[in-house]
């Protein structure tokens, strides 16, 4: 049982990122606000609470690696690194910027703890698959994390992987889908349905498990279950917000895909933000 | 005597994967074509059959590599470069990642199975992306080299090989091949020739033939398309002033796009390039469809005697 202590420290973490992510967005007046957000708690519990790494030790050949494979949520994954010591918050500032270490979508060349270089929508999973045979094959001990936007599961590639690690049986990999019902050109189940989600990478051989994906509690029993659950791999559907803890974001997911909030937004989501942290504290 | 690169592409495999565990090897449904299924066999554990899903199969090895791994993916050249483009450009050069692409039934002797199964535009795909390698061996003898030496290298490489038993054009494995570095196959004054894969046998005959008309072709075989040796072409082109490239692949971006980018930046010569015109192939016997589609050692003897005519 994680204490309710460690729950609140999560949860201010999540709340810290979430403040990164809308000041280095409007800082570079360009990025994807809405499924950073999406994925901020998630990305918390990972990176603070599960994952067994070394900042300063980035290439730990024994450590559990995550791979974003919706690259554009470039910058929660930034703000979580930073927070966590693989470089200095300060660079956060850079986002975006030409000489920048922090792309626009994420490149494992540029910034230490990145595992994998996306933006092109449906490889990730294909690479966390790669990367968990490969660590099979050594016979480490370490697990493979990757994360997915529900939009991105469109690409056929995805189910290529899916099919893959449900043949191999990589229970050393849980995805999470970040299931916040939105793409660029509107909700997932109007562009192209989805559902039913589950029973499809059931059908390829996996393991199914679901969770709030703004509820530090439901995300940690998830990934402990998935740790246990064994001869497959393990995919968590996530339920969430896009633009979660920004109510006019929430409100107007489409409009915060890829558009940075102008400054009296920012004043406005930051001040919400506080808030939110503040009343945690009370 | 002829060899099939592929079947050495797969002996390579197997003396390779004695010496390295960490060589992996992927393939996507093709393992009895491209010959890992050699490797397949001795090291069961270590070769994965992706399926017919090249995307996945790059990715994967990809993957794979950013774990220490060094994977060879094969599949044929069509499907490697094309199918699997956009996971080459992103998860392999980008990342500048250990993956070895080693691909089957390039070019237009892929034969019977027609246009649909003809990369003639491989080499100028794979060419366009930034850390990638390119590579096309002349011979059964330049393959195993090659295959080593891509092993013992550090980043993306992707290899070509053709389908048929070529003719080999060294008589043994007694000679250098470096990574990036041309071989002179035949000094000469008039003209140089710079070919890679099957086609520097037929600029062999076709030197030999231009020969008895008092005309000395210089031969070059640039089995690494990139990076290019271009020192060696510049150099060449100053001491012969006229070129002609023979490549089995489109006119357009491979051989003779580089070695034509090259000269026209640092020494503009007469040129010719012989290789497939822009056009899709079809089906037929390889041999018929080198002639219908002008990739003879009769069609470098006319290029030749062409440049020589615009040389000043
Ligand atoms: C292959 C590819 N096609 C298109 C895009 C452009 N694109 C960027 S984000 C996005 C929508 C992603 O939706 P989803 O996966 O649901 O992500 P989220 O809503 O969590 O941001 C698209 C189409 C891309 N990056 N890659």
């Amino acid at each position: 049982m994680t204490s309710p202590q460690k729950i609140k420290e999560l949860e201010q973490t999540a709340n810290k990122l979430r403040r990164h992510i809308i000041e280095m967005i409007c800082r570079a007046q360009s990025g994807h606000p809405g499924g950073s957000l999406s994925a901020a708690d998630i990305i918390t519990v990972l990176y603070f609470y599960k994952l067994r790494h070394k900042p300063q030790e980035p290439n730990w050949p024994d450590r559990d690696r995550f791979v974003m494979s919706k690259g554009h949520a470039a910058p929660v994954l930034y703000a979580a690194l930073a927070e966590a010591g693989y470089f200095p918050l300060a660079y956060l500032n850079t986002l975006r910027q030409i000489g920048s270490s922090l792309q626009g979508h994420v490149d494992m060349l540029s910034l230490p703890g990145i595992e994998m270089s996306t933006g092109s929508l449906g490889m990730g999973l294909s690479a966390a698959n790669g990367m968990a045979m490969a660590c099979r094959l050594d016979k480490r001990q370490n697990r493979i994390y990757c994360l997915m936007g529900d939009g991105e599961i469109q690409e056929g590639q995805i189910w290529e992987a899916a099919m893959t690690a449900g043949h191999q049986k990589l229970d050393n990999l849980t995805a999470f889908i970040d299931h916040n019902k939105y793409q660029i050109d509107g909700q997932v189940s109007e562009i192209k349905e989805i559902q039913p989600i589950a029973d499809k990478f059931k059908a390829f051989g996996w393991h199914t498990l679901s969770c709030d994906g703004h509820n530090m509690k439901s995300i940690i029993e998830a990934l402990e279950k998935a740790e246990k659950l064994k001869g497959k791999p393990t995919i968590i559907i996530a339920e969430t917000v896009k633009g979660k803890g920004v109510s006019f974001m929430e409100e107007r997911p489409l409009d915060y895909h890829g558009k940075a909030p102008t400054p009296d937004e920012e004043e406005k989501a930051l001040k919400q933000l506080c808030e939110i942290e503040f009343k945690e504290q009370k | 005597m002829k060899v099939a690169c592929r079947e050495v592409y797969g002996k390579t495999l197997v003396e390779l994967g004695k010496t390295n565990p960490d060589i992996v090897v992927l393939d996507a449904d093709l393992s009895v074509s491209t010959k890992t299924s050699t490797f397949a066999k001795e090291f069961p554990n270590r070769f994965f059959d992706m399926g017919i899903a090249e995307q996945d199969m790059i990715s994967t090895a990809a993957g794979m590599a950013a774990c220490g791994k060094i994977p060879f993916a094969s599949t044929f050249a069509v499907f490697g470069s094309g199918r699997a483009w956009d996971q080459v450009r992103l998860t392999c050069a980008y990342t500048r990642l250990n993956v070895k692409i080693v691909v089957t039934h390039g070019g237009i002797t892929t034969g019977e199975d027609g246009a649909s199964h003809q990369a003639n535009e491989d080499l100028a795909i794979m060419r366009a992306i930034p850390n990638m390698n390119v590579i096309v061996p002349a011979d059964g003898f330049e393959c195993a080299k090659i295959i080593r030496a891509v092993a013992a290298y550090h980043g993306p490489v992707y290899v070509r090989l053709p389908r048929l038993a070529t003719p080999l054009i060294h008589e043994n494995d007694n000679f250098d091949l470096k990574l990036g570095k041309g071989i002179v196959m035949r000094e000469g004054k008039d003209t140089t020739i710079f070919a890679c894969g099957i086609m520097v046998a037929m600029a062999m005959e076709a030197a030999e033939e231009l020969s008895k008309n008092g005309v000395e072709a210089r031969i070059i075989n640039l089995h690494t398309i990139k990076p290019l040796d271009k020192e060696l072409i510049i150099k060449c082109a100053r001491e012969t002033g006229a070129a002609v490239t023979a490549e089995e692949h489109s006119i357009m971006g491979g051989l003779g796009g580089a070695v034509a980018e090259a000269l026209v930046e640092n020494c503009p010569i007469p040129m010719a390039r012989v290789g497939i015109k822009d056009v899709f192939g079809e089906s037929g016997k390889p041999d018929e469809l080198l002639v219908k589609y002008g990739l003879t050692a009769k069609e470098i003897v006319a290029a030749a005697k062409a440049v020589l005519k615009r040389k000043t």
